[in-house]
Formats: C-alpha cells, sequence, structure tokens
C-alpha cells in the first residue's frame, strides 16, 4: 500500500476516448496485463509512476520508524526478526523501484523527487516509534493496513507492479504476524509491558486508518484509476475492512480500541467507527508531522554522504572497462 | 569430546565468549546502517550481513552458556553482562565512521574470521565444528563483498580512494590484537579446539596485501598495534569508551525491565 492522495486524471467516457485509448481500456476490462513496451495512454503511464514511486518511497523511508529499534530489540531473536523484516521492506522498495523503471523514470530521478519534496511517502512513517509496543503495532496495523491495499493490487493492470506485488504481499503477511507476536506478548507481559501495547495502539490507531486516503467522498483522483485497474478499491471499502479485521484482534489481546463511538452494526455487516482527524492528515502530507523533517533528513543525509561512495563504484567500473578494452585492442 | 573435557571450563566459556561477542558487536554496529546507507543495495546488504553475524552469536553465546552450566541462555550473556566481561576485539566495537571506514573494518575483520572458522571446521569439539561450517559459508560471502568493495573504491575516485586509505590507517592498528596468543588461547589450541591466533596471520596478512595492492591502497606497514601491551585489550576484557555505549543502548529494555517476556 502506502499510496495516498495519488494524481490520476478524471476518468474518460467510452465517447470521449480515441481508438487507442477505447483499445486499451477493452484490454484491461478483459482482465490482460499491460506490459512496459506495449502503448499506453499517458495518464495510466504518468498515475502509475505516482503511485509505485510512492509506494517504493514508502518502503525505504519505512525502515526508519523500525530501524530505530534494532539497535534496542530486547532479545537476540527479536532483533533478528526485526533485521529481516527491514531487510525485506528494503528489497520491497527494489521491486518497486525497478517497476516503476519499466516505465521509462530512473531509480535516481525518483529520489530526486522525493528528496525535493516533489515526491510523498505514506503519511504513516512520519509518526515515532517511542516504545518496543511500537514495533508490535507497527507490524500488526500498519502492515495489516498495507496488505489489506496489497491484496487487491495483485490483480492490477500493469504486469510489472502486479508482479512486484505478488512478492510483496507473501512477505506482509510473515510482517503482520510478527507484529502481532510482539503485541501478544507485551498485553500478556508485566503491567508495563501492558502499558506500552495499550499506548502503541492509542498512539497509531488513527494513523494507521489514514493510510487509506481521505473518503471515497473527497478523492477526486480514484475514478479514473479504478477504470485503469491502478486502484480495486475505494478507500472507504478498505478501510472498513481494515476495521472489521482489526476489532476482533484488539479484543483478543484485551486492548481497547480509542473510539469511543466503535460499535458493530448489525445492518451493514460492520463496526461503526470514528473517523481520524483529517485536519491532522493533511498536515502531516504537507511536511507537519512530527517526523517529517526527521525522516526525509535521513534519507538526504544518507544519499548525500553517499555520493562519493556511488561516485568511487561508478569510476571503477569505468576504469575496469577502459582497460579490458586496452587488453583486446593490444590482443588484435 | 577428550580436548574440551580436558580443558579448563571457565577459559572454553571465555574463548567460546572471544568468537561470539566479535559477531554480537559487529553486528550490532552493522545494523546501525539500517536505512541509512549509501544505496538501497547496501541496506539490504548490510541488513542481511548483521543478520548472518546476529545468527552466530547466538550459536556462540548459547554453546558458551551450555559449557557453564549455570542455566543461562544466549541472551542472558548478550543482555547481562556488562562491558568487563566482553571478549570482543577493540577493532568490532570501532566506531561505524563513513562508509568507507565501516567497509575496511568489516574487510579487515572478515580475512581474519574467514581463515578461523575455516580452522575451526577441524576442531576436537563437534559443536564447533558444525557451528564454524555454517559461518564459514557466511563469512566467505561477507569477505567476497567486503573486499570487491574494497578493491573498488581504493581504486575509484580521488576522494574514494583518500577515504579507504584513511580508514585503513585509522584501524589498522586493531587487527594485531586478533592474532595475539595468549594463555587461553594456548589452552584452546592444545586441546585442538582452536588454532592459535598467531597462526592465522600469515594468511591473514596475504590476502589483505593482496587486495589493498589491487585497490592501489598503501599497506601501513609495522604500526603500533592496540590492546597487546598493558592491560591487554577487548579479549581481555579490557575496551573502548565505545563499547559501553553499544551495550548501554542494547542492553536498554533487559535492563529497565529486569525479568519481562519479550
Amino acid at each position: 500500500m502506502y499510496a495516498q492522495l495519488v494524481k490520476s486524471e478524471g476518468a474518460k467516457s467510452r465517447d470521449e476516448m480515441s481508438p487507442e485509448e477505447a483499445a486499451f481500456q477493452e484490454r484491461i476490462d478483459r482482465g490482460e496485463k499491460i506490459e512496459p513496451k506495449e502503448w499506453m495512454p499517458d495518464g495510466y503511464r504518468k498515475t502509475l509512476i505516482r503511485q509505485i514511486g510512492q509506494h517504493a518511497h514508502s518502503e525505504i523511508v519505512g525502515q526508519l520508524p523500525e530501524g530505530n529499534w534494532i539497535t534496542r530489540a530486547p532479545t537476540l531473536e527479536r532483533k533478528a526478526i526485526l533485521l529481516a523484516k527491514v531487510q525485506d521492506e528494503a528489497g520491497h522498495g527494489l521491486y518497486l523501484y525497478s517497476a516503476a523503471e519499466t516505465l521509462g523514470i530512473s531509480r535516481d530521478e525518483l529520489l530526486e523527487a522525493l528528496h525535493s519534496g516533489k515526491m510523498k511517502y505514506s503519511s504513516i512513517f512520519n509518526y515515532p516509534t517511542l516504545t518496543w509496543a511500537d514495533m508490535g503495532a507497527v507490524g500488526w496495523l500498519v502492515d495489516g493496513a498495507a496488505i489489506m491495499n496489497q491484496v487487491p493490487l495483485q490483480r492490477t493492470s500493469y504486469g510489472p507492479y502486479s508482479r512486484a506485488m505478488i512478492r510483496i504481499c507473501k512477505e506482509e503477511s510473515f510482517h503482520q504476524r510478527q507484529g502481532y507476536d510482539i503485541m501478544m506478548k507485551m498485553a500478556r507481559g508485566t503491567p508495563e509491558q501492558r502499558e506500552m501495547a495499550q499506548d502503541a495502539l492509542n498512539r497509531f490507531w488513527y494513523p494507521s486508518l489514514m493510510m487509506f486516503g481521505p473518503s471515497d467522498a473527497e478523492s477526486v483522483h480514484s475514478a479514473q484509476s479504478m477504470a485503469w485497474k491502478i486502484k480495486m478499491n475505494t478507500n472507504d471499502e478498505l478501510r472498513q475492512k481494515f476495521v472489521d479485521q482489526t476489532v476482533p484482534q484488539a479484543e483478543y489481546l484485551g486492548l481497547t480500541i480509542p473510539d469511543d463511538k466503535l460499535a458493530w452494526n448489525e445492518e451493514k455487516g460492520g463496526y461503526d467507527f470514528s473517523e481520524p482527524d483529517w485536519d491532522e492528515f493533511f498536515a502531516v502530507i504537507a511536511g507537519n508531522g512530527p517526523c517529517n523533517a526527521e525522516r526525509l533528513g535521513a534519507r538526504v543525509k544518507a544519499w548525500d554522504d553517499g555520493a562519493w561512495f556511488r561516485e568511487g563504484v561508478m569510476a571503477h567500473a569505468e576504469k575496469a572497462a577502459e582497460r579490458a578494452a586496452a587488453v583486446r585492442t593490444a590482443a588484435e | 569430546m577428550a580436548g574440551v573435557e580436558a580443558i579448563d571450563r571457565a577459559g572454553y566459556v571465555d574463548w567460546l565468549q572471544r568468537v561470539g561477542d566479535n559477531a554480537l558487536i559487529l553486528g550490532h554496529r552493522v545494523s546501525e546502517w539500517c536505512g541509512h546507507s549509501p544505496a538501497l543495495e547496501e541496506d539490504i546488504a548490510l541488513a542481511n550481513q548483521a543478520l548472518d553475524l546476529i545468527g552466530q552469536c547466538q550459536l556462540w553465546l548459547g554453546y558458551a552458556a551450555e559449557i557453564e552450566g549455570e542455566g543461562r541462555s544466549a541472551d542472558d550473556m548478550a543482555y547481562l553482562r556488562d562491558a568487563s566481561a566482553f571478549r570482543n576485539a577493540l577493532l568490532v566495537e570501532r566506531p561505524n565512521g563513513d562508509f568507507g571506514q565501516t567497509l575496511m573494518r568489516q574487510f579487515l575483520f572478515d580475512v581474519y574470521h574467514l581463515e578461523l572458522l575455516r580452522a575451526l571446521k577441524g576442531s576436537s569439539d563437534p559443536r564447533v565444528a558444525e557451528i564454524a561450517a555454517k559461518a564459514e559459508k557466511e563469512a566467505a560471502y561477507h569477505l567476497e563483498r567486503s573486499a570487491d568493495l574494497v578493491i573498488r573504491l581504493g581504486d575509484g575516485t580521488e576522494e574514494s580512494h583518500r577515504r579507504m586509505q584513511n580508514a585503513l590507517d585509522l584501524l589498522f592498528p586493531y587487527t594485531g590484537e586478533l592474532f595475539n596468543d595468549d594463555d587461553i588461547d594456548r589452552a584452546i589450541a592444545e586441546a585442538g579446539i582452536a588454532p592459535l591466533p598467531s597462526t592465522l596471520k600469515k594468511a591473514w596478512d596475504e590476502t589483505v596485501r593482496a587486495v589493498l595492492d589491487e585497490a592501489t591502497l598503501t599497506h601501513p606497514g609495522a604500526v603500533w598495534q592496540h590492546g597487546i601491551k598493558g592491560a591487554g585489550g577487548g579479549r581481555q576484557g579490557v575496551h573502548s569508551e565505545h563499547l559501553g555505549y553499544i551495550l548501554a543502548e542494547m542492553q536498554f529494555l533487559q535492563r529497565a525491565y529486569p525479568g519481562a517476556v519479550w
């Protein structure tokens, strides 16, 4: 998941489409996959670059809040699991940047757009991880919300994106289980651990609900993306599904969802729940979340400090190629 | 197993901790890079390396705890010993510095590590041989990677060359400790469990010189080596100031919430 507020052009009716566009839409309607070298509307390409890029950025920025606890993990096993998880996230970033590259944009260009603030990453990673229980809450809630969005994206119309999502989903479900396992240990641990678990749920609940993006009523970009099968469900559908799945899990842990209005609605067969504070959401997206400066700052610093490394490796590759060419010339 | 039974148990625990603590502390240092390295591929590789090292430390410290026979676990060893009870070499607790220093530290250690593990595969203690066989495959990959990057960056741009030479000059004085025999090493070697550290020096030196040559880096020569004279070094539990901070961070939860299960 991790794609919020992805801009896309308004959906066209059949009459407004060119013959090429109509044929393209028919392929998508038939459930065919679109592959990199094939013709696609400009808007489709641009929307996908924004969405996949935002998703990739979220994976690499997402290393930071969890990386924050690797050196403080409470046991060797927890440390190893967390390392494996953060490594997976970097790997997801790699698949996704590669998928985006098939659309004609380089990883460096995408990173530049992230560093300049032109492209965003998920709002969730701008919240701090304050206790070990947050490692549980991030796995359980954040990865849980991500899976909710990513499972349908395995069927998305763009081939490389769909294949990346299939690999990612396999790993994400392990992430969610390990998060829930941490929560279980905390919720059944000492009074202090229990308190940390409840506190983590309190802090991550609404930011997790925000991960699905604003309500569909306000989401102007959904219709075209859904017609193109870049987006498979509405934000509200996924949010509802997430709440319905998560409430019984919280009950099993003996933790309380921080929402007085939370109640089972027999008629709709789902929970009624409070909306997150969307003003807060837009403030975080605009750069005013508790950790925006640290997160983006850390990425920019890593990139800038690493310039000499990347240049050195490239320079060596060029030297090696020149030497090989010289050897070939001498042999001729 | 005759070899194992013949040696002093405390000495054996100490020796196993030397091997295990190297993996633990270096794994910790490497993991500090998570999300901050110069390229996504490096983030993945470093997390993988840290993961290998933490896995190895679990095996070594778990075995040390077994030999000790006082009901401690690998976690107890990692999280509840104070700095002076740690037995890692000074090299692995050196701060990460720039990425060049991290790579150079890794390279200098990997050459030693691989030589040691290869020798340990023939240990008179089958448990040691078994752990070494598993760890050797990982260490071989670590060395392949670190040597390759030392060569590329040494023979890259002017700046990358300068940084790698600085890293080498900075870290080389911490390599001598790895090959300095003491009484524990001698007892372990006599029991056929492990080679004397000094016997690994020749092969280490050859590989290091070959890689530095290709990297166009200058071997620092016979410079002062820390951790040998005086009170000794990390292998005797006499560490740099850095280890205390590593442990303060690493052990925080276990110390703040004694007895909690995580």
